[in-house]
This record gives C-alpha cells, sequence and structure tokens, in this order.
C-alpha cells in the first residue's frame, strides 16, 4: 500500500491536510469517527479507478481549528471551504459517519458543489423512538465493537504506528473524538432532516447491517429526506457484517458499491 | 485556620447489593431507587445537621451542586442555602458552588447569589466550578469541548454583573444580553463577595486564580495523602508566579471521624465510610472522560512529565480507580481520619500543615451516617479538636473570607417555633 501525497490548506487560518491519491476523476472522502490517523486499504480500492482526495475536517488527524467553530454554521461554512481549497467543487463526493452528515449539508446548501453523493451511515438525525448509541460515553473496552462490527479494525485504525510520538499521537486521537462531540454533542442530531430535501445530487445511502452506533434503519430515513427529489429515488444499500465504520470493516465490497453508483 | 463544616447530602438509603444491580450511582441511577417520602427526613435532617454545625462554631456551613446523583441531592445548593441564612447568624456560608455553564443565561447565578449575600447579611462564599463531567456534560448535556470557554465567559459576565454600576450589554461568544442590570445586588460590594473555584489538579485552573486572587480548592474525597502532591504542585505554581505562601490562597476537603477512643471511631465510621466510598462512588467509567473537558495542555502534561502525575491523579478516570472500599485501605489511605480527639488533632495539624491549607472543609457526615452520629462527630470534633487547632496559620490575614454587616446592622431574624401538634 503506497502513501498519499501529502498537501495541507488553511481553513480559518488553521492548517488542514489534504490527502490525494490515484488517478481518474476526482473523489473527496470526508472520514468518519476517529477520521483519517492512517491511510485505509478503502480508499486504495477507490484509487484505482478515481483520484482520491480526503481533507481532514478540523480537529481530525492533520487538522486543527475545531476550536474556532462554535455553531453549526461555522462547521458547515469550514467545510465548504476545504471542500472547495482541496480542489473538490463540483465532484463526487463520499461521507461517512460525521463526514456523512457534513457530506449532506454541502449537497443540500450548496447543491453545485456536489456531483454524486455517497453516505455512509451519516450523523445528523435522531430518533427517540430508536435511539441511537452514545459514542462520547463508552468504556475502552466497548467502544471498538461499537465502531466495527469486529473491533479489532478500529483498534488497528488507532493503534500508534511504529515510530510515532508517544505523546501527540493519543492527543491527536482525543482531538479527533473532541472535534466530533463539538459538533454533534449529545445526540448527533443537527436538524439535518429540515435539509435532506435541498440534496439534488443522486445519492446512494450505505448502511452496515451491524452498525451497532446508528441504527441501520436510519438508512430509510435519510432516503426519504432526499426522496425522489430531481434525480430519481435515492438508494439504499446495506453491507452484510459490516459496523458503523463500514468501510473499515467491509473494504472492498463498501468500494465497489460507491464506485458503481458514481459510475 | 477556618474549619468549614460540608454536606453532600447523600441518599443514605441505596440498597446493599446497589453495586452489584446497578451501574452507576450518578447519570443514570434508576429512579426506583428514590423514594421521596424519604427524602423528606433526609433533607430535613441533613438541614438540621447543618443548622447544628453553625451553633458549634464551625466558622462556615457549605453545600454544593450535583445533578442526577444518589451521593448529592442539592441540584440547587442555592435553595439550601437561602433557608440556611434564615436560621444561623454568623456563620459563613459556602456555595461551592454553581457550575457556571449550566445556568442560561449565567446571570441567573449573580442575582440568587446576591439575594443568599443579602438575606445572610453578608456571609456567602461564591464557589464557582466548571462542574464534574457527569453533571456538566451527561446530566446536564453540555458540550464538553465547549464547557470552559463557556465556563470563563459566565464568570466574566457574573462578574461584571456584580461590579457594574450601570445597566450594559454583553456581547460574548456565547451569550448575548441586551440589558444586564441585576436587582437585587451583594452586600459585599468591595469588589464583590469573595470568589472561591473548586478544580482538579491543573495547572490553568491555579495560574487562573493566582490571577484573579481566587481561592484554589481542591475537593477530593481521598483524603491528604492523595491531595499532597497536587497543593505540592498549587504551591509550587504560586511561587513561580511570585506569590505568597499565604494558607488561606487554598482549601481542601477532608473526611473525619472523631470519638472517644480509635477502636470507637472505627466502630461509628466504619459502615458509613464503606457506604460513601463503596456505594457513592459507584461511578460508571462511561461517564468520567468527555472529549474536550481535559484540556491538551493538561492532557499532554498527564502523559509528557512527574509534575503531572499530580495533575492527573486529579482526572475523574483516575479517581475512580483509585479507590479503596474497606475501612482499613480507607483509613490507611488517609481518606478518613480517624482517632480519639487527640489523635485527630495531630492529624489536622499534620495536614494543615503538610498541605499549607487554611480552609479546612470538613466532611463529619458521609455516606448513610446517622443524624445522631454526625452530631455526635460535629460536636466532639467542635469541643475537643477545633480549639487545638484553630490557632494555626494565625500569622496570616485570610483575605478571601466574607465580610458581613456589623451585628448591629443585621435583621433581627425570631427563633424558630414549631407549632405544637393539634392533639396535644
Amino acid at each position: 500500500m503506497s502513501q498519499p501525497v501529502t498537501t495541507t490548506v488553511e481553513v480559518n487560518g488553521f492548517p488542514c491536510r489534504v490527502w490525494t491519491k490515484g488517478n481518474g476523476p476526482k473523489l473527496g472522502f470526508l472520514a468518519g469517527l476517529g477520521g483519517l490517523p492512517r491511510w485505509l486499504p478503502f480508499l486504495d480500492k477507490l484509487a484505482e479507478t478515481r483520484t482520491v482526495i480526503a481533507p481532514s475536517l478540523p480537529g481530525y488527524p492533520g487538522a486543527t481549528g475545531h476550536t474556532e467553530l462554535d455553531s453549526h454554521l461555522d462547521w458547515v461554512l469550514a467545510v465548504r471551504q476545504l471542500i472547495d481549497k482541496a480542489g473538490l467543487a463540483g465532484a463526487d463526493l463520499v461521507g461517512a459517519s460525521v463526514g456523512g452528515a457534513f457530506a449532506a449539508e454541502m449537497a443540500a446548501i450548496f447543491p453545485a458543489h456536489v456531483g454524486r453523493l455517497v453516505l455512509i451511515a451519516p450523523f445528523g438525525l435522531f430518533d427517540d423512538q430508536e435511539p441511537a448509541a452514545d459514542p462520547w460515553a463508552q468504556r475502552r473496552d466497548v467502544l471498538p465493537g461499537l465502531m466495527c462490527a469486529d473491533g479489532s479494525k478500529w483498534t488497528a485504525l488507532v493503534t500508534p504506528p511504529e515510530g510515532a510520538n508517544s505523546v501527540e499521537w493519543p492527543i491527536e486521537m482525543s482531538r479527533a473524538s473532541e472535534a466530533a462531540a463539538r459538533a454533534f454533542w449529545p445526540l448527533g442530531n443537527t436538524r439535518l432532516e429540515k435539509r435532506l430535501g435541498l440534496i439534488a445530487a443522486p445519492t446512494l445511502v450505505l448502511w452496515g447491517d451491524r452498525d451497532s452506533l446508528l441504527p441501520p434503519s436510519y438508512a430509510q430515513k435519510f432516503a426519504a429526506g432526499i426522496g425522489g427529489g430531481i434525480n430519481g429515488a435515492t438508494r439504499v444499500e446495506t453491507v452484510p457484517e459490516a459496523g458503523h465504520l463500514a468501510y473499515l470493516d467491509q473494504p472492498d465490497a463498501v468500494a465497489r458499491a460507491v464506485l458503481t453508483h458514481l459510475g | 485556620m477556618k474549619l468549614m463544616w460540608f454536606h453532600l447530602m447523600p441518599y443514605t438509603e441505596l440498597p446493599d447489593d446497589f453495586n452489584q444491580k446497578h451501574p452507576s450511582v450518578w447519570v443514570d441511577i434508576h429512579s426506583s431507587l428514590f423514594d421521596p417520602k424519604r427524602a423528606h427526613h433526609m433533607y430535613n435532617d441533613f438541614m438540621d445537621e447543618l443548622e447544628y454545625a453553625a451553633e458549634l462554631g464551625y466558622d462556615a456551613i457549605c453545600v454544593n451542586e450535583h445533578h442526577s446523583n444518589g451521593y448529592g441531592l442539592m441540584p440547587s445548593p442555592n435553595l439550601i442555602a437561602s433557608s440556611l441564612a434564615r436560621r444561623t447568624t454568623d456563620t459563613a456560608l459556602c456555595v461551592m458552588g454553581n457550575s457556571l455553564a449550566l445556568y442560561n443565561p449565567p446571570t441567573r447565578v449573580a442575582e440568587e447569589f446576591a439575594m443568599i449575600d443579602c438575606i445572610s447579611g453578608g456571609r456567602l462564599i461564591a464557589g464557582f466550578p466548571v462542574g464534574s463531567p457527569m453533571d456538566t456534560c451527561y446530566a446536564y448535556g453540555q458540550n464538553p469541548s465547549l464547557l470552559r470557554e463557556r465556563y470563563y465567559e459566565a464568570h466574566d459576565l457574573v462578574k461584571k454583573a456584580w461590579t457594574e454600576k450601570d445597566t450594559f450589554a454583553f456581547s460574548g461568544r456565547y451569550n448575548q444580553q441586551r440589558y444586564v442590570n441585576i436587582w437585587p445586588r451583594p452586600i459585599q460590594n468591595d469588589p464583590h463577595p469573595p470568589i472561591w473555584i473548586p478544580g482538579g489538579g491543573s495547572v490553568e485552573t491555579w495560574r487562573w486564580c493566582a490571577e484573579m486572587d481566587y481561592v484554589y480548592c481542591y475537593l477530593s474525597y481521598y483524603g491528604y495523602k492523595a491531595g499532597l502532591a497536587t497543593m505540592q504542585g498549587f504551591w509550587n505554581e504560586m511561587e513561580k508566579l511570585g506569590k505568597d505562601r499565604n494558607p488561606y490562597r487554598a482549601g481542601f476537603l477532608q473526611f473525619v471521624g472523631v470519638a472517644e477512643s480509635r477502636q470507637q471511631a472505627l466502630d461509628l465510621y466504619t459502615e458509613p465510610a464503606e457506604y460513601f466510598y463503596g456505594r457513592c462512588l459507584h461511578v460508571d467509567a462511561r461517564f468520567a472522560t468527555p472529549p474536550g473537558y481535559t484540556t491538551e495542555a493538561t492532557q499532554r502534561a498527564g502523559i509528557e512529565s512527574m509534575v503531572a502525575k499530580a495533575a492527573n491523579t486529579a482526572s475523574y478516570s483516575n479517581k475512580l480507580s483509585l479507590k479503596a472500599t474497606n475501612m482499613k485501605d480507607i483509613v490507611d489511605g488517609g481518606y478518613v481520619i480517624i482517632g480519639s480527639p487527640d489523635e485527630v488533632v495531630e492529624q489536622i495539624r499534620h495536614v494543615a500543615k503538610s498541605l499549607n491549607v487554611g480552609h479546612l472543609m470538613l466532611l463529619l457526615q458521609y455516606g448513610n451516617m446517622s443524624k445522631d452520629t454526625t452530631k455526635y462527630n460535629s460536636r466532639l470534633f467542635a469541643e475537643k479538636v477545633m480549639p487545638k487547632v484553630k490557632d494555626l496559620f494565625g500569622e496570616w490575614e485570610d483575605k478571601w473570607w466574607p465580610k458581613p454587616l456589623a451585628k448591629d446592622q443585621r435583621a433581627a431574624v425570631p427563633a424558630f417555633r414549631p407549632q405544637p401538634v393539634a392533639a396535644e
């Protein structure tokens, strides 16, 4: 697995890392909880036929600046800047988990900035009848199993690689968690349902069938919210044997579904 | 030195199998365990005990704020303090305190504290804690990443509301108010009631207290042995900042059980102490570390250096992992000071001197301790221990103590007369 090219853009005066790899039409990826502390097999799969561009949201690994963002509007405008500065305006966009909520916001509020859209178990909704679990109130031994169907996939994501700074690595991991909490505390509910109907991009909603953080039934709520719209029905697909971060559990299957939808 | 009587107001009837059947005493403790008819008696007992402590001559009586908590029945300490203001005359009222970021708008705190200060004739100590993760982020749903910023801004607003003479507009990052002009105003207006900050062991809090000239209070349940490193860190930081070692810059919480002999003390206080350290501190670890609650500077210090071993012991996750739950370990660890009056005198003098703490907050009621035992403990301490430790730190001035109205300026509060029961 070769490494991506690293560049840095500034959002509100703070550096945000952008990883780029592959050939072909551009494809943006906004990662889920934990961000991208390392490059992933899932992204390599996409990079076989697309130029994958993965900007780090403020506060996620490789980026800071989350502490400047006080409101949801601040966050949305920061993500818009990030998309533009990473050269992704108008490109296809894939967002997962917390990144999925922002990908949906981009497509709803700035429809010209998003080509085709894939949402993988996105945050943004909350249903009292089927409450999502709380990612920020978990014991250490329980968390991996909440993030992935195979908890060792999460552990592998966040374990320091050889030679990593033993002080800064754990701080970077907890910063990513803080950034997610800052934007989505306490329920993950950004009232996204009010804006889903504005999404015009052809959309695929992907959900791991073993997501124990956000109930897979939320997929239908997203599809219903986005509606048939201008470009025909939103599609929902379930990923077998996958948890919340389905792209860690089943990188090949998720990449295949994404590429099929993007065409 | 000042000897202050602190009540946590624990629910005293958690079942014996509480720890086995329930994951946490805090945040999601089950409502079926709460019997309001029993709580009626608990509240009244607790308030009797606080009033009794005032009669015994403690320098202050102290209350604090917790939410969804089986060992702290005071979501609003201000309610208790206002009642105490009417039933006591000279004792300072230490509200330790109001978690500023939980009040919307925070001027509510400025108002209620001003009310207590007026009712009591200027006896208020205003405590401003950030608040624990369980209280603030979980029970009250506050965003951990915004909590401290909101806290500091609320502090600025409350202080300005107390001191600014004219109506003003406050345009903050989190609070926007066109007309800030609180009525009533505190009696202690030179410049405002003393502000005390209960905190963990973070260097940032120490520096802030020094800069603002506030009292720093380390309210650990784990006693003077575990608190030594933190207080040494505090005093080292004061020295670096060029501040004197006035022991009244600091407050410290200590559990005590005094009786005629050490054996009698063990007989009396083992059950309530084990109830407290067993059941009351049975907190689910998942509520200990909301992301962003601990600043990156404190995290970095915690990982990097020995200094922060001290700071680190103050983190909630470490607090939870420290605990001993049987009396021998509780006493050996210094969580509870136990003994005959002379033995307790010796230990209190050691605590005060080794930690250099002028404001000692005493927990003489803990766990399921009965009212009778609490009164016994409090009386024996007041009669046999207090006179032998009061002389400490006489050379220092306590610049952080309330300045009430002179006695001849104060309202005469009629004595409370219980109504005779009709049948009699």
